[in-house]
């Protein structure tokens, strides 16, 4: 069984190599490249699966699930420039792909600690784009 | 497993009706879509890609590529057209979203290798919503394709 909670950031960023040109940048990347950057109100939707307790009948308790969305996402992302004040996107670009595999990241760590098992991290940059991830994690 | 989801739009009119059938078993298995006139919706179109993330840029292709390749082989075919009477392969198929959903999926599996061919990625999922209340999906999951019609509770597969 899935339990699902949404959290929501807004933050900046911005999708280039530094290695590359304005024109390669803007063929790979598009209006995401602009070095200036630019901000979205990121939705991320966090699965959980898990079976009823039998006594609470509760998969996660749903506190402790929004306090550690709260702590390993919306206080360190929200409001922020993703590229100049989280890590590690000083030298990972912050596509919504790498946003989500971050997220993931942060999640498994925390969540292996409450005894949740992560199932799906699913980011949306906007809502015609998302990104899910789902184990395994990686390629 | 990580995959990315695209969302396209494009608005459209059908009319559901089987040369099949008679004008009376039409009315009654079409009800409101065998209207003469035929009606239109806002369809959305959702592809999911899902593949080898490039490790440099974080990204599976450049969007603008999807975009043109959705653009150039669905959106131009669909987008502000009368599927009965401007797409051919509506000739003689009825437009249930089924149907569209099929053709779709087979339009993205033909021309998908001139375009990607370069790129170790795929589309595992092509969704769309007729409506709010329906919306059809194709699980390519090569060499079978699923289709699960997730509103109405049914599935079905079919042999690619």
């Amino acid at each position: 069984m899935l339990i699902t909670r949404k959290a929501e950031f807004s933050a900046s960023h911005f999708c280039r190599l530094a290695e590359l040109s304005d024109a390669e940048n803007l063929a790979i990347f598009g209006e995401e490249a602009h070095p200036s950057g630019h901000g979205h109100n990121f939705v991320v939707e966090v699965s959980v699966e898990g079976q009823p307790d039998p006594i609470t009948g509760m998969i996660v308790d749903l506190k402790e699930l929004k306090d550690i969305l709260e702590h390993e996402i919306v206080l360190p992302m929200d409001h922020r420039f993703l590229n100049y004040e989280v890590e590690p996107f000083g030298k990972v670009v912050p596509t919504t792909a790498n946003i989500a595999l971050e997220i993931w990241r942060r999640l498994e760590k925390q969540f292996q600690a409450a005894h949740f098992q992560l199932a799906r991290v699913r980011l949306f940059e906007t809502p015609d784009l998302y990104v899910d991830v789902t184990h395994p994690v990686g390629q | 497993m990580i995959s990315l989801t695209r969302r396209y739009h494009f608005p459209a009119s059908h009319r559901l009706h089987s040369p099949m059938l008679s004008d009376e078993e039409n009315t009654r298995l079409y009800g409101k879509c065998n209207n003469p006139y035929g009606h239109g919706h806002d369809y959305a179109l959702k592809l999911t890609v899902t593949g080898d993330l490039d490790s440099e840029t974080g990204l599976f292709m450049p969007l603008s590529r999807l975009d043109e390749f959705v653009r150039a082989k669905i959106l131009r075919l669909f987008a502000y057209r009368n599927i009965n009477v401007d797409v051919p392969q509506f000739e003689t198929l009825v437009p249930t979203t089924e149907n569209v959903v099929k053709v779709i999926g087979e339009l993205v599996c033909e021309h998908w290798q001139e375009y990607f061919g370069d790129l170790r990625v795929r589309v595992s999922r092509v969704h769309v919503q007729e409506t709010e209340r329906n919306g059809f999906e194709l699980l390519l999951a090569a060499p079978e394709i699923k289709i699960a019609s997730a509103e109405r509770n049914e599935s079905v597969m079919v042999h690619a």
